[in-house]
């Protein structure tokens, strides 16, 4: 038995108003970033000590480039969702909890951004 | 202060420790030394961006004990949080929350995790003597 309403039901939201949309997102990710890390892992393992040329051809192959933006994306995604429910749970002050949440915000930003921008440069020579 | 001498609720320190705790807060514990480990990902391929010479600093630090040993920490971390990641998708769907198999696919994790670890560092140095 459920005590919600149906329409309570049909709209998903809880008393934040924004229903799972969090934790699905963690989910989610988590999901795309067990394939895309297990390839990512077994190219690093299968080209150990590659050199610089060898590196660069491998980045700029098509499906590598796309390969790694995808992955690029769901980790930094996947690591800022985390980071912040980390930084809900342990930091109680409210002004360090939003500043904190929002370095943690900003910097995945960046981290992404920098990691996109390389592949791309590299990819399109 | 009298509110300040009512009684806490049990914590953490009064528990016995178990496997399903140890493994959670590792879970986490993982999760965020990833996080930092993404760092030293984004240096290494903004450096094959710069250059030959930026690139090769790079390797040549990742190459060195410290920075074999943080790719050790980094990969276990990795095929942990990932094995484990999978144990909390299992249970998101709602299933394995019997004592018993909590137990057992945590035993399966920590197997499986040290496994890949093992196997992903004997293929690289496969790889390196190869070339």
């Amino acid at each position: 038995m459920s005590l919600r309403s149906p329409l309570g039901k049909v709209r998903g939201l809880g008393s934040a108003k924004e229903g799972v949309a969090h934790w699905w997102a963690q989910r989610m990710t988590a999901v795309a970033l067990v394939p895309l890390l297990i390839w990512f892992v077994a190219s690093i393992c299968a080209m150990a000590d590659a050199e610089y040329n060898a590196v660069r051809d491998w980045i700029a192959t098509p499906m590598v480039s796309i390969m790694l933006v995808l992955m690029t994306v769901a980790v930094f995604h996947h690591a800022q969702l985390g980071l912040q429910v980390v930084l809900e749970d342990y930091v109680h002050t409210e002004w360090r909890k939003i500043a904190s949440i929002a370095i943690v915000k900003f910097t995945a930003i960046g981290l992404a951004v920098a990691t996109i921008f390389s592949i791309v440069k590299i990819a399109l020579g | 202060m009298a509110s300040n001498n009512r009684p806490l609720s049990p914590h953490i320190q009064i528990y016995k420790p178990q496997l399903t705790t140890f493994m959670s807060i590792t879970h986490r514990a993982t999760g965020i030394v990833l996080a930092v480990g993404t760092v030293m990902l984004v240096c290494w391929l903004i450096a094959a961006a710069t250059g030959e010479n930026a690139f090769n600093n790079v390797q040549t630090f990742l190459g060195s004990i410290i920075g074999k040993l943080l790719l050790l920490g980094w990969s276990y971390a990795l095929f942990y949080h990932m094995c484990n990641g999978l144990r909390h998708l299992f249970w998101d769907a709602g299933r394995g929350f019997e004592i018993e198999t909590a137990y057992t696919t945590g035993r399966l994790v920590i197997g499986v995790s040290i496994l890949l670890t093992i196997g992903a560092w004997l293929w690289g140095y496969n790889a390196m003597a190869a070339i």
